[in-house]
């Protein structure tokens, strides 16, 4: 059964928590990981990993590097759930 | 009809001594900073290392590699003429040929041990520590020393923001010999040749001849990749090696990743779910990454400091350029 967008949302926010201490309702759509989550490309490819394993979807290297705003990873894992 | 005998060894090997050997100078983090736009914070947040170890110009790999090599000789208390093989891993030696290993035999006294370079970047030493236990078990050779020996800081350039801050230059060095009870468990190894462009030299030598402005090549990784790969990817084989030790990670008294990075040793002692009394390897705080030399320096150094201790059984696991792994179970001399 394919995630919605929403429910990609909340999910990846609780990853995103775990992963820097952050409340999960300060992590929204228009947020972007490095400017204002303060989230470094290591700390994004800890996310994407656990990301991946919690929407059973791949997600390329050079696809996770070209993530800016946390609706970009949302939109990409909706995608890939096809 | 007649046969041929086989050659016949002990049923078990075991490591006997390890010897260090770090280059002379201190590279703070300041000292580098500079070209790279970057900060004393920025590195420790971003790798954990404070300094690097660095050779002198006048240190050269070879140099390194004997005296780690000699004192594991000493500790150990052989003869290095019992030694049958001497297995070099370096991917900082200047000659496509004749090998570092012969030389280095030759200069501790173990000429005419037979002598090969092994090309596995930061996996070299667990490499080398599965061949020895092979070859140990095998008959082939008594007593094997395993060499790793990187001088990283000549690849290195200084405006690179994706290794070069991260290198240091040493030697670590093992002697692996026959043992009454089991010493070195299966090694879980493998490459990924499909991600050669991961981590590695910025071109290749024949196309510095063709165009001698590319200057001399350095190193690059794409490091969001390789941390991937290493903190996730690697805990699984880390895990494999366990289990193939007949253990479980509650077992482990001392972990020796490969001195990457310290997010990737955090990351993975997460994935592998080691229990906090695991004493941890993280020598690159001070020494930065040595590559092949990283992990019996790791393991030297908790021996030395008294973190370790002999009959500890120690995970280790090296990976990187080619992409190549190996992990296995030893147990501490």
């Amino acid at each position: 059964m394919a995630y919605t967008e929403q429910e990609v949302l909340a999910g990846l926010a609780e990853i995103v928590a775990e992963e820097t201490g952050l409340p999960t309702d300060t992590i929204t759509a228009e947020k972007s990981f490095v400017d204002d989550l303060d989230i470094d490309s290591l700390s994004i490819m800890t996310i994407v990993t656990h990301a991946e394993d919690k929407f059973d979807v791949t997600i390329p290297d050079d696809a996770a590097k070209d993530f800016n705003l946390v609706g970009d990873a949302v939109n990409f894992i909706v995608g890939a759930q096809a | 009809m007649t046969s041929l005998k086989p050659s016949e060894g002990p049923a078990y090997s075991r490591i006997y001594s390890f010897g260090a050997r770090r280059g002379e100078n201190v590279v703070t983090n300041d000292d580098i900073a500079g070209p790279i736009n970057s900060s004393d914070e920025w590195i420790r947040q971003r790798t954990g290392i404070i300094t690097r170890r660095r050779g002198t110009a006048e240190e050269s790999v070879i140099d390194l590699a004997v005296d780690a090599a000699a004192q594991a000789i000493e500790r150990a208390g052989i003869d290095p003429q019992e030694i049958g093989a001497v297995l070099m891993s370096t991917v900082t030696y200047f000659r496509q040929t004749p090998s570092a290993a012969a030389i280095v035999a030759d200069r501790v006294g173990a000429n005419p041990a037979a002598a090969w370079d092994i090309s596995a970047a930061c996996a070299g030493y667990t490499y080398g520590i599965a061949q020895a236990d092979a070859l140990v078990r095998a008959g082939t050779a008594k007593y094997v020393l395993v060499v790793g020996a990187e001088k990283m800081s000549d690849f290195i350039d200084p405006t690179d923001r994706s290794i070069s801050f991260l290198l240091g230059d040493g030697a670590g060095a093992a002697i692996v010999g026959p043992s009454e009870t089991p010493g070195i468990s299966k090694t879980i190894w493998g490459s990924d040749g499909s991600r050669a462009e991961a981590i590695g030299q910025t071109h290749s030598w024949d196309a510095l001849r063709e165009n001698p402005e590319l200057g001399w090549p350095t190193l690059r990784q794409d490091g969001p990749s390789v941390f991937k790969w290493a903190g996730f990817k690697m805990a699984n084989y880390a895990i494999e090696a366990i289990e193939a030790a007949g253990l479980t990670p509650d077992d482990i008294d001392v972990f020796a990743p490969h001195q990457a990075n310290m997010r990737i040793i955090d990351q993975m002692i997460k994935q592998i779910n080691l229990p906090e009394s695991v004493v941890v390897g993280r020598d690159i705080a001070d020494t930065g990454n040595t590559s092949a030399a990283s992990i019996p320096l790791a393991i030297d150094r908790l021996l030395e400091e008294g973190q370790a201790k002999s009959g500890d059984l120690c995970l280790q696991i090296g990976f990187g350029a080619g992409l190549v792994y190996a992990a296995q179970v030893v147990v501490l001399p």
